[in-house]
C-alpha cells in the first residue's frame, strides 16, 4: 500500500467515529472533555457551533453519533454521547455574550426563508452574523417547526425550544409568524429578496386507503397532523382503546401522546417482526415502559364500522421466513379482529409543495420531491435553495441543520457572486499533548466504568400533565462517570517513521493489538498478516513510508485503538506522538473574509 | 517507567488456550525498564509462549539474578512463582528448586553481566550438571542497570556511548554452552519474535539445560553508532540460520514433513520441534561442527541464529542425581524425615 496520506482533513477525522457519523461534524471528545473540567458554557459553544440546538439535540437527537461509537465496539455499550450533550446545555451560563457578533450596518443581500423549522433557522443563524437581513416566514403562530408542533413536550419542554430559537431570531431576523407562503411566483416576482430558501418540511401524513377508512374518519387520524392538534390545544382526548399503525419514532409519540389523554391500552401494530422496526430502541423501550402493547405480525386489512362507528379493525396475522436479518418468504395465517375506539396512522410522511408553481424552473420528480444538488442544495433554479425535510424528504433534525449550514454557505457565495460549487474543503489543525514523559494533556486512562442509565419520572407522576418531561438528565455523579468513558478518539497517535528503530515497544503495549510491523503489502494482504484479525473494514489502516532499518512498514488498524497513548510513552524516540486533531468545519463565515463591518451584542435570551 | 496501566481492554478477538486464558493473562506487572528495551520485547515473547504451551500458572517458576534483565521476571505471568536472587546466583536457586521439584517448569532470566561476569562459575557448573531449565541471556554488551559499563560479551572494538573503545576479549554464551556440553543452544535478537517464540516453546519442553543467547539492545547506553549490539548492528549482522518451529504434542500427529525438507527433533512430552535449515551447509546436530562455524563468522562480526544446536534427551540432573519423582512438599513428612533415630543411623555410617 502507499503511506497513508494522513494529511487528508478526513484521515483522522475518520478516526473520531461519533463526529465523522454526526451529521453536523459535531466535536464530541472536545465537548466531553469540557464537561470533565465542568466547563458546562464552553461545552455547550463548541455544541452550538456545529449543531446549532445543543439543548434540543440533547434530548431529541436521533444521535447517529453513538451506534458508531468506538467504545461500543471495545464495550457493550456505546458513551451516552447525547445525554452528556444535554447536561452541558442544562448546566451552561447565560450565552448572550458568546453568541456572534452581527454587524451594525447590513450588507444589503435580503435573504427569505421559508417555515421557521431547524434548517430555515440555521440558515438565519449562519447568514445573519454575515451582515444579510434574514425574512423567515412561518405558516403558524410560532416557531420551531416539527419541534414545536410533532416532538411531544414530554420528550421537549417548550421553554428548551423557546431559548435555542431566541438566541437566532435575536440576532435579528424578521419572523413572520402566521404568514404562510402561498405563491412561490408572488414572492419570486416580489424581487424583494436576493435568494430563496425552502424549509417547509414534509408536511404531509400519509393516507391508508383501506375498506371502512372514509366512515369511520372520525375516529382515524393521521399522526403528524394529530400530534401538530395536541400542540396547539386542538385535541385534548382520545378514546381508552387505541391502535398505532405503523412502528416508526412518528407512532412511539403517538402512542405515548395517547396515553397522557386518556387511553387506557394502546397498542402499536407493527406488519413486520422486530428488527424491521423503524423507531430507534431507546424509542421502543421508553414506550415499552409505558406499558405500550407491540404486536408484531399483523397486517392491516380494513376498519370495522358499526353504527356508523368505529369499532376495531381486522388484520392478517403473517408469518415470515427470515434469512441472515432478511425477509425471504411471507405467508398468511388468517384474519384477527382486534377492537378499538380511535386509531391513529402513523406509516410516514411525504414532502407537499402546492404552493410551488411548476413553471417556475424549479423542477420536481414524480413523487413530488424536488430536484436538489446534494452539495449545494440548489435547486434547478438559481437563487433558490431546499433543506431539511423539504430537500430529500423526511429526516431528522441534525440533518436538518447540517442541511442549513450547506445552504447558507451556497446563499452567501450565490449572493457574493460566486461560484456555489467551490467550496472550501474542511480543514485538520494537528497539536501535540505531550507535556512530559508519561505526561499528557487529556485523560488517557482507560475507565472500566458502564454506560450510567438516563433517571426517568415515576410513571404515576409522568401521566398527570401532557408536559412532563420523562427523562431527568443525569445527575451530577453519573454525568462524571459516563464523561471517563469516552476514549478521546480525537487525540490521535501520530507516527514519524524516520524516528522509529523497529523495537516493538508500541506493539508490545498496545493493549488491544492494534499495531504491527511487517513488509508491505496490498491491503487485502496486509490485513491477514495484522497482530490482531480486521474486525471492521470500514475503518481505516494507517501505513507508514518504509522504516528505516529493515524497510517494513509500520501498520496500524486504526479500528479498536483506545487512544491510550500508552504507544507514544513507550516509543524511545517519540516516533509516535499523541496529537489532538481539530477538524476545522467551513461554515458560511469562514468561507471567505468577512467585510470588516462593526458589528454589535444580539440581544436574545441566552438563559 | 509508565506511570499508566496498560489497561485490561483488549482486542475481541483475544484467543483463548484450552485453559481459557487469553495472551493477556500471562501478562505481569507493568514494565519499568526504559521504553523501548530489547528486555521488553523478550518478556512479550515468554509471555506469548507460555499462553500457547497452555501453561498453568502455578506450574512455572521464574528466576532471575541482578540487573535490568533480570527484573524482567516480574513482567510475565505473574501467576508464578518467583525467586530474585543475589547477583550471578540464580543457577543455585535453579539447582535447588529442581532438586525439591522437579515437576515444575523452570526459566531463568539473566544478564551478560548477570551470567558471564560475576555469575560465570555457576553459570558453567549449571550446564555441567544440565539443570532442567530454559536460560535466557538478555545480552546487551553492558551492565545496563549500573549505567552501561562494559560487559564481558561486549565485542573488541566496539565502542561506550561516550566513545571509549573495549579492548577485552569477549566470552560468547554459546560457544562455552557448546564446549561445556549443553544440549539445548540457541540464539535470537528480541527483535525478531517469529523466531523468539517458537524457541522459548522448544527450550521450555527440553529435557535438562537449554539456553538462549538473545542480542538484546539497550536503547539508552548501547544503541548509538560504534556500538555492536545496537539494534541497527544486530539487524544487519545477525543471520538465522535454522528456522525452528515447535509442534506442540497432538493426539494423533496429523502432518509430516518431507524427509530432507526438515530435521525433527523429539522433546520428552512428545512434542516436536521441527528445523529448517536456512544454510544447507550449517549442520545443527554437529557441536564441532557447529562450533567451528559460530566462532568463524563470529570473527567476521556476524552472529549466526536459530537453534544452533540441539541434541535431545542426554542424562538430565534428574538421572544423574536419582532425585525423586514427586515433589519433596508431596512426600509424607514421616518418609521425608528420618526422625532422630534414622538420622542417628545415617551419622554412625559415617562415624
Ligand atoms: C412525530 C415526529 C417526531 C419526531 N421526532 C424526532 C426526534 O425525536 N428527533 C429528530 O431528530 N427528529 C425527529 N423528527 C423529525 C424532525 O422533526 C424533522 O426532520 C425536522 O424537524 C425537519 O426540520 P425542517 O426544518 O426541515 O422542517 P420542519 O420542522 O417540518 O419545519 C417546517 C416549517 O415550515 C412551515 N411551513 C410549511 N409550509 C409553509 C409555507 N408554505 N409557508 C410558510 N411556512 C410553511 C411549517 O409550518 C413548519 O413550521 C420527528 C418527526 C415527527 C413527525
Ligand atoms: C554483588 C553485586 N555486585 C555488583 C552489583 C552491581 N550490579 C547491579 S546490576 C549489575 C550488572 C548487570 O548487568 P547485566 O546482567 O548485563 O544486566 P542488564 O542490566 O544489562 O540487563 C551490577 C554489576 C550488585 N548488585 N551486586
Ligand atoms: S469514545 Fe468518545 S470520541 Fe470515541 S467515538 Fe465514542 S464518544 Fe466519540
Ligand atoms: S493509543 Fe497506541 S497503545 Fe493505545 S490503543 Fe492506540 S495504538 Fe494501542
Ligand atoms: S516504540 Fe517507537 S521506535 Fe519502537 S517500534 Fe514503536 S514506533 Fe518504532
Ligand atoms: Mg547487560
Amino acid at each position: 500500500m502507499n503511506p497513508t496520506d494522513t494529511k487528508h482533513p478526513d484521515y483522522y477525522h475518520r478516526v473520531v467515529d461519533c463526529q465523522w457519523a454526526c451529521p453536523a461534524h459535531t466535536d464530541v471528545p472536545e465537548y466531553i472533555r469540557l464537561i470533565a473540567q465542568g466547563r458546562f458554557t464552553d461545552a455547550y459553544m463548541v455544541n452550538r457551533e456545529s449543531n446549532v440546538f445543543p439543548g434540543i439535540l440533547g434530548r431529541v437527537c436521533d444521535r447517529p453519533c453513538e451506534p458508531a461509537c468506538r467504545r461500543g465496539r471495545v464495550e457493550e455499550e456505546p458513551v451516552a454521547i447525547c445525554r452528556l450533550k444535554r447536561v452541558a446545555a442544562d448546566l451552561r451560563d447565560d450565552v448572550d455574550a458568546r453568541l456572534p457578533l452581527i454587524p451594525e450596518v447590513r450588507n444589503g443581500k435580503r435573504i427569505a426563508c421559508i417555515g421557521a423549522g431547524t434548517a430555515s433557522l440555521t440558515v438565519a443563524n449562519d447568514l445573519m452574523p454575515l451582515g444579510y437581513e434574514v425574512t423567515i416566514f412561518e405558516a403558524f403562530n410560532k416557531a420551531g417547526g416539527l419541534m414545536r408542533t410533532n416532538i411531544p413536550a414530554f420528550r421537549l419542554p417548550a421553554q428548551v425550544l423557546d431559548e435555542e430559537i431566541a438566541m437566532i431570531v435575536g440576532m435579528g431576523v424578521d419572523l413572520r409568524l402566521g404568514s404562510r407562503v402561498e405563491s412561490m411566483r408572488k414572492l419570486l416576482n416580489s424581487k424583494e429578496f436576493d435568494a430563496v430558501f425552502v424549509g417547509s418540511g414534509a408536511p404531509r401524513g400519509k393516507e391508508l386507503k383501506l375498506p371502512g377508512r372514509q366512515e369511520a374518519a372520525a375516529n382515524v387520524h393521521i399522526g403528524i397532523a394529530w400530534l401538530e392538534s395536541v400542540a396547539f390545544d386542538h385535541v385534548d382526548r382520545i378514546g381508552e382503546r387505541v391502535l398505532i399503525i405503523g412502528v416508526g419514532n412518528t407512532a412511539m409519540d403517538c402512542c405515548r401522546t395517547s396515553l397522557r389523554l386518556g387511553a387506557k391500552d394502546v397498542k402499536v401494530m407493527a406488519r413486520k417482526p422486530r428488527g424491521f422496526f423503524k423507531a430507534s430502541d431507546w424509542e421502543l423501550k421508553d414506550a415499552e415502559e409505558e406499558h405500550v402493547q407491540i404486536v408484531i405480525n399483523h397486517s392491516p386489512k380494513a376498519f370495522v364500522v358499526e353504527n356508523g362507528k368505529l369499532v376495531g379493525m381486522t388484520f392478517e396475522r403473517m408469518e415470515y421466513g427470515l434469512d441472515g436479518g432478511r425477509i425471504t418468504a411471507e405467508r398468511s395465517l388468517g384474519e384477527t379482529f382486534i377492537p378499538c375506539d380511535d386509531v391513529i396512522l402513523a406509516i410516514g410522511q411525504e414532502n407537499a409543495f402546492p404552493w410551488i408553481e411548476r413553471d417556475l424552473g424549479i423542477e420536481f420528480d414524480k413523487w413530488e420531491v424536488p430536484s436538489v444538488d446534494p452539495v449545494t442544495f440548489q435547486s434547478t433554479r438559481e437563487g433558490v435553495f431546499f433543506g431539511g425535510d423539504a430537500a430529500f424528504g423526511p429526516k431528522n433534525i441534525i440533518w436538518a441543520v447540517e442541511h442549513g449550514h450547506q445552504a447558507a454557505i451556497s446563499i452567501h457565495k450565490y449572493c457574493q457572486g460566486e461560484s456555489v460549487q467551490e467550496r472550501l474543503p474542511n480543514g485538520m489543525k494537528l497539536s501535540s499533548r505531550k507535556m512530559g514523559m508519561h505526561e499528557w494533556s487529556y485523560h488517557n486512562d482507560y475507565n472500566p466504568a458502564e454506560r450510567r442509565l438516563m433517571p426517568h419520572v415515576d410513571l404515576k407522576e409522568r401521566f398527570r400533565k401532557l408536559n412532563i418531561e420523562v427523562e431527568l438528565g443525569f445527575t451530577p455523579e453519573q454525568a462524571v462517570a459516563e464523561v471517563q468513558r469516552c476514549l478521546n478518539c480525537d487525540i490521535q497517535t501520530v507516527f514519524e517513521a524516520k524516528l522509529c528503530i523497529e523495537c516493538d515497544a508500541c506493539l508490545d503495549i498496545c493493549p488491544v493489538d492494534c499495531l504491527t510491523i511487517t513488509p508491505n503489502g496490498e491491503e487485502a494482504d496486509l490485513r491477514t498478516r495484522l497482530k490482531a484479525p480486521t474486525l471492521n473494514t470500514a475503518q481505516p489502516l494507517f501505513v507508514s513510508e518504509a522504516l528505516k532499518q529493515t524497510g517494513r512498514v509500520m501498520v496500524k488498524d486504526e479500528d479498536l485503538c483506545v487512544h491510550c497513548g500508552l504507544c507514544a510513552e513507550r516509543c524511545p524516540t517519540a516516533a509516535w506522538d499523541m496529537q489532538k486533531g481539530t477538524v476545522e468545519l467551513r461554515h458560511a463565515v469562514d468561507q471567505q473574509p468577512a467585510a470588516q463591518l462593526p458589528r454589535r451584542a444580539t440581544g436574545s435570551g441566552g438563559q | 517507567m509508565t506511570y499508566l496501566l496498560k489497561p485490561k481492554v483488549a482486542h475481541p478477538s483475544l484467543r483463548r488456550n484450552s485453559l481459557g486464558f487469553t495472551r493477556r493473562d500471562y501478562e505481569g506487572t507493568l514494565s519499568t525498564l526504559c521504553a523501548g528495551c530489547g528486555h521488553d520485547s523478550i518478556t512479550a515473547a515468554i509471555t506469548e509462549a507460555c499462553w500457547s504451551l497452555e501453561m498453568e500458572p502455578q506450574n512455572l517458576v521464574k528466576l532471575s539474578g541482578i540487573g535490568c534483565s533480570s527484573k524482567t521476571t516480574a513482567y510475565f505471568v505473574s501467576g508464578g512463582h518467583g525467586f530474585n536472587s543475589v547477583h550471578g546466583r540464580m543457577p543455585s536457586i535453579a539447582t535447588g528448586a529442581n532438586a525439591a521439584n522437579r515437576n515444575l517448569s523452570y526459566i531463568g532470566v539473566s544478564g551478560d553481566g548477570d551470567t558471564l561476569s560475576i555469575g560465570m562459575g555457576q553459570f558453567c557448573h549449571a550446564i555441567r550438571r544440565n539443570i532442567n531449565m530454559l536460560y535466557i541471556i538478555e545480552n546487551n554488551g553492558v551492565y545496563g542497570l549500573t549505567k552501561g559499563q562494559f560487559s564481558a560479551s561486549a565485542d573488541m572494538g566496539s565502542t561506550a556511548k561516550k566513545g571509549e573503545a573495549n579492548a577485552q576479549v569477549p566470552i560468547d554464551p554459546v560457544l562455552t554452552a557448546l564446549s561445556l556440553g549443553a544440549g539445548f543452544v540457541a540464539r535470537s535478537f528480541s527483535g525478531d519474535k517469529a523466531q523468539l517464540v517458537p524457541l522459548i516453546q522448544a527450550g521450555l519442553k527440553h529435557r535438562g539445560f537449554a539456553l538462549i543467547d538473545v542480542l538484546s539492545p539497550c536503547v539508552t547506553f548501547n544503541d548509538h553508532e560504534g556500538s555492536t549490539k545496537s539494534y541497527a548492528f544486530s539487524r544487519e549482522h545477525y543471520q538465522e540460520v535454522v528456522h525452528t518451529d515447535f509442534v506442540p504434542k497432538m493426539p494423533e500427529i496429523t502432518t509430516s514433513y518431507e524427509a530432507g525438507e526438515a530435521l525433527s527433533v523429539q522433546m520428552h512430552d512428545g512434542s516436536q520441534v521441527r528445523l529448517r535449515k536456512l544454510e544447507k551447509d550449517y549442520n545443527p546436530t554437529d557441536r564441532s561442527a557447529a562450533y567451528a562455524d559460530i566462532q568463524r563468522r563470529l570473527k567476521e562480526r556476524e552472529f549466526l541464529t536459530g537453534l544452533l544446536y540441539v541434541e535431545p534427551s542426554p542424562a538430565d540432573f534428574h538421572d544423574l542425581n536419582e532425585t525423586p519423582a514427586s515433589a519433596l512438599n508431596a512426600v509424607p513428612y514421616e518418609k521425608l524425615s528420618p526422625g532422630s533415630e534414622g538420622l542417628q543411623k545415617i551419622l554412625d555410617r559415617y562415624r
